[in-house]
């Protein structure tokens, strides 16, 4: 079992490594010169050379590259030309609202996911698995961003029912101010015991919360119908229905069971990527996480933050990876051997 | 007889997998039903618990416990027969636990479900374990944690432990090794003796049958062809199928059953 | 994407033929559904110029008479903000994304299945090494790494086409790889060799089609994928620009007058979401066709 966790931490080290060379890359992929970019537009040559050898852009590439490196591991990872501040602390201070939300998000998925896709599997064939599964299909086909003005349209705007946007009413900055402790909205609040900003941020995370957790939704109900259906013939099913319990528990409590392994896995890896999904509902519900961050970057040509947002979600994926394989090694003793 | 099997069909279609004329079990009996793989031993123990449709066949003919007829039942109504009347175990112990589950909690699970109060159902668990000569311990164990003759001893505790009259026993030992055999046959001995059980043995092993059971019948292609007394139907077939297959056995005749 | 090796049939499923197909294709509806609707999606894009009331809406005309009209006979989509008809630019965008789709699986197949086949083929250090690179890219959820390109890279649909082929390729390489790696080592290619057939022929004859199936049937999941891809990536003005009919580029541009003009976001939306639905709804029924487990499960 060490063994195993240690060729993967290293294999993982390795990717990490790479990834980062790869930022690097691309940072250099931009066109024009950073240099004259930085000095400004009135900037004489000489000002642009200097600029240059401040930024340290007239070293070799190898010398910058192995600089880089040494910068993203001691924590700096550039200065966003938009905000001024390093990256890394704006990252600090925008990822926790998108983690919230994404945890939400996938919630609500699993909340969908299980029961649909149990009924899904144990009636195989008849009308409502055909509903059910083209209703994951159609989940998985959703264009989030328009799914995202439409229900702000619909929910918001026409119906009322639901806030427009933010985090939490303005209204409150006044009358209930929250104070940050963990940096996590739905944390911080009932930790200072204010209620009425917590009820108020879980209103504004309704409707991004449930956009994100179209795809989500789709892609566990498909899974949990493949694997429910796979164990079904298994003679530990035949088993327990022959001790005399019924369908329902023999699909909802032992098929499902075993199901929970490969859905958790999969959980873990959409998770980071319905982080690269905050980027297209953000900025339309004016949620302050790192998916306003990163399209406020990409309009404004903010190579260092956008990079820095890459290489974070990067990070937080290839984490997921690696906790999902030491996890599945651990609970099968089979996938270590191999 | 405490249970009387008429004329079972079993159906895959238009395809004829289980053709049983007659075949019962008196209490306090083991009958043994032998036969070649695929001759349609362990559609019989899916037919008697109700349970063919989930395969896909179809069920037609009698299958009586007691004289109370079981083939026109509901599902709701097998379920009270499955298990606590008539349990069944199969024959990789090892698959039909699942795997993420205690083997104790699933025996836990089903006493409860069958109407035992949680004291009553630990307490018939550890009373069943002790019987299969078992540490009760055993139970907080997952499967993969046991070894094969340990979960069968353990499945044949929770029949105990359900108090069920007839014990359907799909080739419980043949992932076994002999010496593990021998225990799970010698308690099979006991559920019969002691318990007044009636077992319906099904194996291709004819030496095991021979051994154990007080009554063999032999299967070919989903039909009875021969039935009786053991000790006759292996010293002097009267079908030249059983003739054939005892032949092949490598070593014959331990003689019946008590 | 996420659920793509695991969830496929191994290379020895096929199309079943005749008899069996019209069985298949009769249990199973979504197929059919997906298939006719991929169909009209593509005939739609085909006929643009023959069904579109105002072709030259989809180009660079403007009509600032017409500005922002609802829905009507005259524009059964209504108009834009400079007074292009909606239909029009969304019967033309239908060549656009799918185009790019059929264009970005072409490059990401002909740079992943060699490379594929070389890593699965030959292990080793090759192996190695490719499966390493491979890796790297990976480590992206797929839509970052060609956001993070498409970003310092200008805007263009050539852009848009080059940074989601970087991201799809190391999928079909790893896929590849592991169905080339299982037919290598099976015994019949060991005689293959024994009987002196060159290594090219065996490649070509035996590993090839024998890893093919799969991918046939992830391509056919993955055009749903990438058009999601593109519209994201033209809604975020990184792809496509105007007056280009991209439908992503239509909802982005459309955003300010939604309040006011549902019908600017609403219509390229549903197509987006349409064709990638069509399309993911085919290629979930050609897998359920080829997976022989699966047609007995139902």
């Amino acid at each position: 079992m060490i063994v195993y966790v240690a060729r993967r931490v290293a294999l993982a080290v390795l990717v990490v490594a790479g990834v980062i060379v790869l930022t690097f890359v691309i940072a250099h992929l931009v066109p024009g010169d950073p240099a004259a970019t930085w000095a400004g537009p009135r900037a004489s040559a000489a000002q642009v050379a200097a600029a240059r050898r401040y930024l340290g852009l007239d070293r070799p590439a190898a010398i910058q590259l192995l600089s880089y490196f040494g910068g993203i591991l001691t924590g700096n990872w550039g200065v966003s030309i938009h905000t001024h501040r390093p990256v890394l602390s704006d990252l600090a201070a925008v990822a926790p609202a998108s983690l919230e939300l994404v945890t939400a998000a996938m919630i609500i998925a699993l909340v969908v996911a299980v029961p649909l896709g149990l009924i899904s599997a144990r009636w195989p064939g008849r009308a409502g698995d055909q509903a059910i599964r083209a209703g994951s299909i159609l989940g998985v086909s959703m264009p989030i961003f328009w799914l995202a003005l439409i229900l702000q349209l619909v929910f918001a705007q026409r119906l009322r029912l639901l806030p427009v946007a933010g985090e939490y009413s303005p209204g409150l900055l006044f009358t209930h101010p929250l104070t940050r402790v963990t940096g996590f909205g739905l944390i911080d609040a009932p930790l200072t015991g204010n209620w009425p900003m917590f009820g108020s941020i879980l209103g504004h995370m309704l409707l991004p919360a449930v956009v994100i957790a179209a795809y989500p939704a789709g892609l566990l109900t498909r899974m949990i119908r493949a694997q429910v259906l796979d164990t079904v013939g298994d003679a530990h099913i035949q088993m327990v229905r022959a001790l005399g319990f019924g369908e329902r528990a023999v699909f909802g409590r032992f098929a499902m069971k075993l199901a929970w392994n490969p859905v958790a896995a999969a959980v873990a890896l959409v998770f980071a990527y319905s982080l690269v999904n905050t980027f297209l509902v953000e900025a339309i519900f004016d949620w302050p996480g790192l998916g306003s961050y990163a399209t406020a970057s990409i309009t404004s040509l903010d190579t260092p933050a956008i990079l820095g947002v890459t290489l974070f979600i990067a990070l937080v994926y290839v984490a997921a990876n690696l906790a999902v394989d030491i996890f599945q090694a651990a609970i099968d003793p089979r996938i270590r051997l191999r | 007889m405490r249970l009387r099997i008429t004329g079972l069909q079993v159906r895959f279609g238009e395809r004829r997998v289980v053709d049983l004329a007659e075949l019962a079990i008196a209490e306090a009996e083991i009958v043994g039903l032998a036969g070649e793989s695929g001759s349609g031993k362990s559609m019989t123990t899916l037919a008697v618990l109700g349970l063919a449709h989930t395969v896909g066949a179809r069920v037609d003919g009698s299958v009586r416990l007691d004289g109370a007829e079981l083939t026109g039942l509901s599902q709701r109504e097998m379920r009270e027969v499955r298990g606590r009347r008539i349990a069944a175990i199969f024959q990789s112990p090892a698959l039909a636990f699942s795997p993420v589950f205690r083997v104790g909690s699933v025996v836990h699970r089903a006493l409860r479900l069958h109407g035992m109060t949680r004291t009553e159902a630990a307490a018939a668990a550890q009373r069943a374990m002790r019987q299969v000569l078992l540490p009760p311990a055993l139970l907080d164990r997952y499967p993969s944690q046991l070894s094969g003759g340990q979960l069968q001893r353990v499945a044949i505790a929770l029949a105990l432990a359900l108090r069920a009259e007839v014990l359907l026993a799909d080739e419980p030992t043949s992932a076994l090794d002999v010496t593990v055999q021998a225990e799970v046959l010698e308690l099979l001995r006991d559920l019969r003796d002691r318990e007044g059980m009636s077992v319906l043995f099904i194996s291709h092993d004819l030496a095991v049958v021979a051994e154990l059971c007080d009554r063999v019948a032999i299967m070919q292609d989903g039909r009875i062809v021969e039935q009786g007394p053991t000790s006759r139907v292996v010293t002097a077939p009267a079908s030249s199928y059983t003739a054939e297959l005892l032949a092949a056995v490598p070593r014959l005749g331990a003689g019946g059953g008590r | 994407m996420i659920e793509a090796p695991s969830t496929l049939p191994t290379g020895g499923a096929r199309l079943p033929r005749g008899q069996a197909l019209r069985r298949g294709l009769a249990a199973n509806p979504l197929l059919v559904a997906g298939g006719l609707l991929s169909a009209l999606i593509v005939l739609m894009a085909l006929l643009a110029p023959l069904l579109a009331p105002f072709p030259g809406d989809a180009g660079s005309a403007t009509h600032p008479f017409l500005v922002l009209r609802p829905p009507s006979a005259q524009h059964w989509f209504g108009t834009d903000n400079v007074g292009r008809d909606v239909y029009s630019r969304v019967l033309y965008g239908a060549r656009i994304s799918p185009l790019i789709a059929v264009v970005v699986l072409a490059i990401s197949c002909a740079v992943g299945i060699p490379l594929g086949v070389a890593a699965g083929y030959f292990g080793g250090w090759l192996d190695e090494v490719i499966m390493r690179v491979t890796d790297i890219f990976l480590a992206f959820p797929p839509l970052l790494l060609a956001l993070a390109l498409a970003a310092v890279l200008p805007a263009s649909i050539t852009t848009v086409i080059i940074v989601i082929a970087l991201t799809w390729w190391p999928w079909y390489t790893r896929l590849i790889r592991g169905q080339a790696a299982s037919v290598a080592g099976r015994p019949y290619i060991d005689g293959c060799r024994a009987l002196g057939i060159s290594r090219r022929r065996i490649i070509f004859r035996h590993i090839l089609p024998n890893s093919i199936t799969p991918l046939i049937i992830q391509v056919s999941l993955d055009v749903g994928g990438v058009i999601l891809t593109v519209s994201a990536l033209s809604f975020l003005g990184l792809g496509a620009q105007d007056p280009t009919p991209d439908w992503g580029l239509m909802v982005a541009e459309g955003q300010n007058y939604f309040l006011t003009s549902w019908w600017v976001v609403t219509f390229p939306g549903i197509a987006i979401l349409v064709t990638a639905f069509a399309f993911t709804l085919l290629g979930d029924g050609l897998r359920d066709l080829m997976d022989p487990k699966r047609i007995f499960l139902r």
